[in-house]
């Protein structure tokens, strides 16, 4: 009894943790979280970790969270045997990694209810913002291209896991083609690519 | 009695939905949010790209963060909480359920397929609000540098949106702050 307590208490503690120490977004908080779940306490092996992070990018909801949640499972169910132990360390990590972004976040959302319509902040986020299309014009080009240095030396490789051929690059021009003309929908069109890939593959 | 306040619980049953459909990472979940926000008047364009920027520079899951920030703008701290909450549940559903009973479902043929369609989807679906906040944003040439330079540095050079961000928020800040001085 007092073990799986204080388990729970250092998963809570770990995912506290790494959701403080993350900036960037759930790919940067994967590697925190391997090195804390499998170096550091050894609750799950470099194998099932592997597992997790692959179902937690298949599936729908943040990869951050899902991971979390899955760990958070695993390492209790796995110490104790019992179901319902796993959803409590599920429930104790998810929100042990989400603790932190309330902390901070409630401060910024403050400042900026409060501040934007103050000449000094609207000047800071008018050079925000062309800055954020950038960021965003980032995230999409790190899914379809990857950059490798030697030597000082760009290669760069298509990420297969995302683009494996032509039909890739055809669902993605006919989706960008139905959001930003035909206006459809974007949860209509996720569902669409994902008819659309059961058929074409 | 509250006709005109938005509920907790229409907050939550949104991110909800929102949260259900957001697959990878955060930035995956700015098309969704623009729809879902934008349609029922919750949020302004104009605000679109500073929830993503703040939330960016913040520690934590980045769709957390953003739920957090809409939220709090729509509700408070409850909103910020309903938010938070509902686009979390879809994922701590689903995880438990796999993780329960369903731990093969990653060598399913079919989950495999689908998820070969979604993904080019989910990138064209990042494109569109960046496209539209360009076109929003975007007036002067030196916005157009800041935009390339982001992309350039976070794509190809490795460097953290985060540092990007507080540079420009250094920057920017000290060019207004001169130009305020002056009268």
């Amino acid at each position: 009894m007092t073990d799986t307590l204080l388990l729970l208490l250092s998963l809570a503690g770990t995912f506290f943790v790494i959701g403080l120490f993350t900036f960037g977004g759930g790919y940067a908080m994967l590697s925190l979280i391997q090195t804390q779940v499998v170096t550091a306490h050894g609750w799950l092996t470099e194998s099932a970790f592997t597992d997790i992070v692959a179902i937690s990018q298949m599936t729908p909801g943040p990869i951050g969270i899902n991971t979390a949640t899955y760990v958070g499972y695993d390492v209790l169910s796995g110490a104790t045997g019992s179901h319902l132990l796993g959803i409590l360390g599920s429930a104790t990590a998810t929100l042990a990694i989400s603790l932190p972004s309330f902390l901070v976040m409630l401060l910024i959302v403050r400042f900026y209810t409060r501040f934007r319509n103050n000449a000094l902040f609207e000047g800071v986020m008018a050079g925000i913002r062309p800055t954020v299309v950038g960021l965003i014009a980032a995230a999409a080009v790190l899914l379809v291209i990857s950059t490798s240095w030697t030597a000082g030396v760009p290669s760069f490789s298509i990420v297969k896991e995302n683009i494996t051929d032509w039909k890739s690059w055809l669902i993605l021009g006919a989706a960008f083609a139905g959001a930003r003309f035909a206006r459809i929908n974007p949860i209509l069109l996720i569902i669409l690519g994902a008819i659309a890939g059961i058929l074409l593959w | 009695m509250e006709q005109e306040k938005i509920s907790l619980w229409q907050i939550f049953a949104v991110f909800a939905k929102i949260g259900a459909f957001t697959i990878g990472g955060g930035y995956a979940m700015i098309p969704i949010i623009q729809s879902e926000l934008s349609r029922r008047g919750w949020i302004s364009e104009e605000e679109l790209p500073d929830i993503v920027a703040l939330s960016q520079s913040a520690p934590g899951v980045m769709a957390v963060n953003i739920s957090i920030f809409a939220g709090y703008r729509l509700r408070g701290l409850k909103g910020s909480i309903a938010a938070t909450l509902g686009s979390i549940t879809p994922s701590f559903l689903i995880i438990l359920a796999i993780a329960m009973f369903f731990s093969a479902f990653k060598d399913n043929p079919w989950v495999e397929r689908a998820f070969k369609g979604i993904r080019p989807a989910v990138i064209a679906l990042i494109l569109v609000p960046m496209v539209n906040m360009a076109r929003k944003n975007n007036h002067t040439w030196w916005s157009w540098v800041l935009s390339g330079a982001a992309l350039i540095l976070v794509a190809f050079l490795g460097v953290s949106p985060i540092w990007i961000l507080l540079v420009v928020m250094a920057a920017a800040f000290s060019i207004t702050y001169i130009k305020e001085q002056k009268p």
